[in-house]
């Protein structure tokens, strides 16, 4: 009896630890690897599962997203520097968007570092953020990405086969649309 | 018997560890660079509050970082007002908070609210912190000198002379509607204050 009073505590917390989609990292994600395993919500608004190529709810993985490559920006609404480089941002969503070559085939999404849905809705909204935004209320996906500086940009390339890698990292030093955008292609191997 | 005890103990041990070891990380802008000090967990609230909701507003005048001094009197009958109260300037979760206040000024200007940023740190170190979170909006006020008085006031200095991280929200005829003595350790939700604001409409 004193043995089951022992184990179960141990069993809950064991399975919580093990089936947790999120585990920290102590290192930021960088090129040549594959991204931490971390689960996002299915957006609720049907242009953002559109765009992501996503449906019904539940949750999905990055490389789940229809589209060659993704760009994840690790961001927060208390970030200066992501505040400042919002609009830039958005200018690259728009590159890529009115671009029939690239539309398809880059998507971007951001992440809100300990942000809750509210202050990602907030930020989305002052500065008309185009592209899908997520909480990360918790910083789970944070500790997940080895607590990077914001902003923190990830460029993941998706293989037909399903799999991915990292194509490109940096912290911060967003250089522009343009300049941004020729940085991907290169990285990825689109152009 | 004592041999799975100590298997199981180890095996929690370290479970646990991954997670709670982790403290989250605030101040992680990369606009602060690598000058954010660390604090380590702090003992979550450390004083006692001397105000409470529906009493009348403490009155204080104090320095702001742009030069003029501001009084909470002038603005009874006129706007209804926020205190941020944080702790300390260059420190991780305090410089993840104004710089999201800064960028909702319609959401105070929507509930005819002012914002006042207080920290018991003196001017200079005030002006090279706030320089960094970009243009703050909103007054920065120094309740460095004497030092803390009008923390103490309200009952937020901390036995370590920095002050709690603490929302008041004053309505215009200088009644306490709303109090957020909040963990040092971690940042109010955005929609808490939110909804105190909104509520004053009612």
């Amino acid at each position: 009896m004193k043995k089951i009073y022992l184990t179960l505590p141990v069993i809950t917390i064991l399975l919580l630890t093990l089936v947790s989609p999120v585990l920290p990292a102590n290192k930021p994600p960088a090129k040549g690897e594959t991204l931490p395993v971390f689960n996002l919500p299915i957006p609720k608004s049907p242009a953002e599962k559109g765009y992501l190529g996503l449906s019904g709810d539940g949750f999905f993985k990055i490389p789940q997203i229809k589209t060659k490559v993704v760009i994840v920006e690790i961001y927060s609404m208390y970030c200066p520097y992501c505040q400042k480089d919002a609009p830039g941002i958005n200018e690259l969503y728009n590159l890529i968007e009115k671009n029939p070559d690239f539309k398809n085939k880059i998507k971007m999404i951001g992440i809100g570092a300990g942000n809750t849905s509210f202050e990602v809705e907030t930020y989305k909204k002052t500065y008309q953020v185009p592209f899908p935004l997520f909480p990360d209320k918790d910083f789970a996906i944070h500790k997940a990405c080895g607590e990077v500086r914001t902003p923190y940009f990830i460029v993941v390339k998706i293989n037909d086969d399903g799999t991915h890698q990292i194509v490109h990292a940096q912290l911060g030093n967003y250089p522009g649309a343009e300049p941004f955008l020729e940085i991907i292609l290169k990285a990825s191997g689109l152009k | 018997m004592k041999k799975i005890i100590r298997v199981e103990m180890v095996l929690i041990s370290i479970a646990i560890s991954m997670w709670i070891s982790i403290p989250a990380v605030y101040g992680a802008s990369d606009a602060f660079k690598e000058n954010i000090y660390k604090v380590g967990a702090l003992k979550p609230v450390d004083s006692k509050l001397n105000v409470k909701v529906g009493d009348r507003a403490p009155d204080f005048t104090l320095p702001s970082v742009s030069g003029e001094k501001v009084s909470l009197s002038q603005y009874r009958g006129k706007k209804n007002v926020v205190l941020s109260f944080v702790p300390a300037a260059w420190t991780p979760v305090c410089s993840d908070q104004w710089p999201g206040y800064s960028i909702i000024k319609d959401i105070f200007q929507q509930n005819d609210a002012i914002l006042f940023g207080i920290t018991v740190d003196n001017i200079p170190t005030l002006f090279a912190w706030t320089n960094q979170m970009g243009k703050l909006w909103f007054p920065v006020l120094s309740d460095f000198w004497p030092h803390g008085a009008v923390a103490k006031k309200y009952g937020v200095l901390r036995s370590d002379g920095v002050s709690e991280r603490a929302l008041f929200v004053i309505d215009k005829k200088g009644t306490l509607r709303y109090i957020d003595i909040h963990d040092i350790n971690k940042r109010p939700p955005l929609e808490d204050l939110v909804n105190a604001l909104e509520k004053l409409k009612k």
